[in-house]
């Protein structure tokens, strides 16, 4: 540290003798040799960052006052505009909703895999694997999520996987659009299919249902036959696709090739409504429910049976596309935080921590005591950074989401770009938007600066 | 006895405790699906890219481990004969190498002079550039597509050139100066001593000694200009556009075809990794000098 402070802050040598003999002819004018090779040395720089950074930010502000033909003179409208507009109030909600989620998460996520890496064996791997994102653009990243993300739960890797664990839990029985045969006795309720008269025990209901492709019947599907007559307690009957391919049957009765449907649910309902008792379909589509008190009760078919087959999350939609973006911003950034605090670990001296636990000291105190706060500069550094990239955010924001979702997910700097470059021609908004951005980077700033400050009085 | 059992146990770390709770088995499978996870973005497009537009728009990618034969190298074969996108493809070289020299360049002369010459306003310059890392470039585009457009720069390869280089200076300043103060006065002094010029000093003792510097800022430079896409969407028309931008105008007609924009998005991303994994190292102590981008 001494090495990289004590030349640039002490002008010893040349400063010294400048100000105390201005008559020291020799020493003024090395004095006035090294200003003028530091000006030629820094002009480049100080050119392109004057022409390209300190004009346009002096432009800006002198812009944002004025309307969007830039003829009139409107004071602080441009900024009135930005909070009231909706389309523009939506970027600044969305861009709080990243400041406050996307940093926290990339920190916490680096700070856990940089603890965990350092117990396997493959932790280079491991790091190259996570770090790796950093290397891709953000174009090409907002690719890889959209296309992960659609909704086609055939092309959308996302979904299909959602679809395959969804199927795998609800067994996979659904017969969507199922409608019963017209006077068959039964009706068709939100959804359900029940008996239209209530069914003594020990009788029996059949369920003639069509609107079902035959191709999509389960595979173990047979012939559809008349339940066997039910005892005393038992309600039966037979629920199967009343059609034959190429015409021919008697509707309402089973046989000519009929398929049962199997694994349907038949609920026995009471006159209150309650389902006491319910059975499952065999193959040939019989059922019978078992153990009713005596009694009639309506028999129906409930709405599980027939919901349409689940296809997956609207990711791309307006609620979850800012979910999904901030995903992206993750998976890229997370190994960012995760070098920066492995490295802090690494750097950071045990011996500390050793005396603490000999002195007694449990090891969550040892955390909270010694550890996070020596780690914690390093935790404010990828913390701060993070929220300056967020607040920046454009590319992943103007790529990921489809043209209908676009507007709910938008944040400042995509809106800048729209009001100022795609469409809206308004530059006057367009640099009101850009000060915003600046203001709100404005304390982290300062925070760098004293960090610096810091840093050289050390 | 016990005392000394007692000192062993609290000995172990949280992180030990947790290992002997779980066991390392479970530790292990736990990093492999965090890995898994993430490496299945970039497998997915990667294998998208290998498939026919036909095939892409029927069924996903995962379809291959079921049905090897359907992987095909003909969107890449159709990209490389595609004029207009092996275009943007050199113009994002033509961008990338100059704003990344011109940094450099530019960058280590500025940092010397912070670090190694006197002259007066210096620590309040710095402290002006310091303020610079952090302005979002946003601020520029307007009023550099303004001036752009009246000194005729606007659609050129150089504007974006430099817009990045303006851009890339205050993280090249800083990183510079912080690691040229380190190198030892005593080595500056006994050349000047010698007689030997400020330039002579530069060029003999500073960069030579720096180049660990300079490579870390070239790596994490190459990198952010290759893949900005927000800079070169406004700057550049459809002659000077980089392939991000070119990738992002296909996007626009997302969906029936996947299979270029997975192969194009491939492409652009392997000279960028390559450069990563093969100085990794760099790039990471580029983060660490000065996070602040």
């Amino acid at each position: 540290m001494s090495t990289a402070t004590v030349p640039a802050r002490a002008p010893k040598r040349g400063g010294v003798t400048v100000a105390a003999s201005g008559s020291n002819r020799p020493s003024r004018s090395r004095a006035r040799r090294s200003l003028l090779t530091a000006i030629i040395f820094l002009a480049p720089a100080l050119f392109l960052l004057g022409v390209l950074i300190g004009y346009p930010v002096v432009y800006s502000v002198w812009r944002s006052l004025f309307d969007a033909s830039g003829d009139n003179f409107v004071g602080g409208a441009n900024y009135a505009t930005m909070f009231t507009d909706p389309a523009t109030f939506v970027a600044i909600r969305n861009n709080v909703i990243w400041v406050i989620v996307a940093p926290i998460t990339c920190t916490v996520l680096g700070l856990i895999f940089a603890v965990l890496m350092n117990r396997i064996r493959w932790a280079t791997a491991f790091k190259l694997i996570i770090f790796m994102p950093m290397a891709i653009s953000m174009v090409a990243s907002g690719v890889i999520f959209r296309t992960l993300f659609q909704e086609n739960p055939d092309l959308g890797a996302v979904n299909a996987g959602l679809v395959s664990v969804h199927s795998a839990f609800s067994g996979g029985s659904a017969y969507p659009g199922a409608r019963p045969r017209d006077d068959s006795g039964l009706e068709g309720t939100g959804g359900s299919i029940r008996s239209s008269t209530s069914v003594p025990t020990g009788g029996s209901q059949n369920f003639p249902l069509v609107g079902i492709l035959g191709s999509t019947l389960p595979a173990g599907a047979t012939d559809a036959v008349e339940a066997p007559t039910a005892k005393p307690t038992d309600i039966s009957g037979t629920v199967w696709l009343d059609f034959v391919k190429g015409g021919g049957g008697t509707n309402g009765q089973v046989g000519d090739g009929k398929k049962g449907l199997p694994g349907v649910t038949v609920d026995a309902i009471d006159a209150s409504g309650a389902v006491v008792a319910s059975a499952t379909t065999a193959n040939d589509g019989t059922y019978d429910i078992t153990g009713l008190a005596s009694g009639s009760y309506r028999v129906g078919l409930p709405a599980t049976n027939f919901a349409a087959a689940y296809s997956g999350v609207s990711w791309l939609g307006p609620t979850l596309v800012t979910a999904v973006i901030i995903l992206a911003y993750v998976w890229i950034w997370a190994g960012f935080s995760m070098v920066m605090i492995a490295s802090g670990l690494s750097a950071m001296d045990i011996s500390l921590q050793e005396a603490a636990r000999i002195d007694g000291a449990n090891e969550w105190q040892v955390f909270r005591r010694i550890t996070a706060p020596l780690l914690s500069p390093v935790l404010i550094v990828v913390f701060i950074t993070l929220i300056i990239n967020v607040l920046k955010i454009f590319d992943l924001v103007y790529v990921i989401p489809p043209g209908s979702s676009l507007p709910d997910a938008t944040v400042i700097a995509v809106q800048l770009w729209t009001v100022s470059f795609g469409g809206g021609n308004d530059q006057g908004l367009g640099s009101a938007l850009a000060i915003f951005l600046l203001i709100l980077v404005l304390p982290f700033m300062i925070i760098n600066v004293r960090r610096f400050r810091m840093e050289r009085e050390q | 006895m016990t005392v000394d059992l007692g000192i062993v146990k609290a000995k172990r770390s949280v992180a030990g405790r947790i290992l002997d709770f779980f066991g390392k088995g479970v530790m292990n499978v736990v990093l492999i699906i965090v890995a898994v996870f993430w490496l299945v973005p970039t497998i997915g497009l990667f294998l998208s890219s290998l498939r026919s537009s036909t095939d892409n728009s029927q069924s996903g990618w995962w379809t291959v481990f079921t049905r090897p034969a359907q992987l095909t190298i003909e969107n890449y074969t159709n990209l490389l004969g595609n004029s207009q996108f092996m275009g943007s493809f050199l113009n994002t070289i033509e961008i990338t190498v100059p704003a990344t020299i011109l940094v450099v360049v530019i960058g280590s002369l500025a940092g010397y002079a912070f670090a190694w010459i006197r002259f007066p306003g210096r620590d309040w310059l710095l402290v002006v550039v310091i303020v610079l890392l952090a302005v979002p470039l946003q601020v520029s585009l307007i009023p550099i597509a303004r001036l752009y457009g009246s000194i005729g720069l606007f659609g050129s390869i150089l504007g974006v050139i430099l817009f990045h280089t303006a851009y890339g200076l205050p993280f090249a300043i800083f990183l510079l100066r912080n690691f040229f103060t380190q190198i030892p006065g005593e080595m500056l002094e006994a050349a000047r001593i010698d007689g030997a010029s400020e330039w002579r000093i530069f060029a003999r003792i500073i960069l030579p000694l720096g180049l660990p510097a300079i490579a870390s800022l070239s790596i994490f430079q190459f990198l952010w200009t290759w893949n900005d896409m927000l800079v070169a969407l406004i700057f550049t028309n459809a002659t000077s556009q980089p392939v991000t931008v070119a990738i992002q105008s296909q996007l626009r007609q997302f969906g029936a075809n996947i299979d270029i924009l997975s192969a194009g998005a491939f492409l652009s991303m392997i000279i960028p990794l390559i450069v990563f994994f093969a100085f990794q190292r760099f790039f990471v102590s580029a983060l660490l000098a000065g996070s602040t981008k």
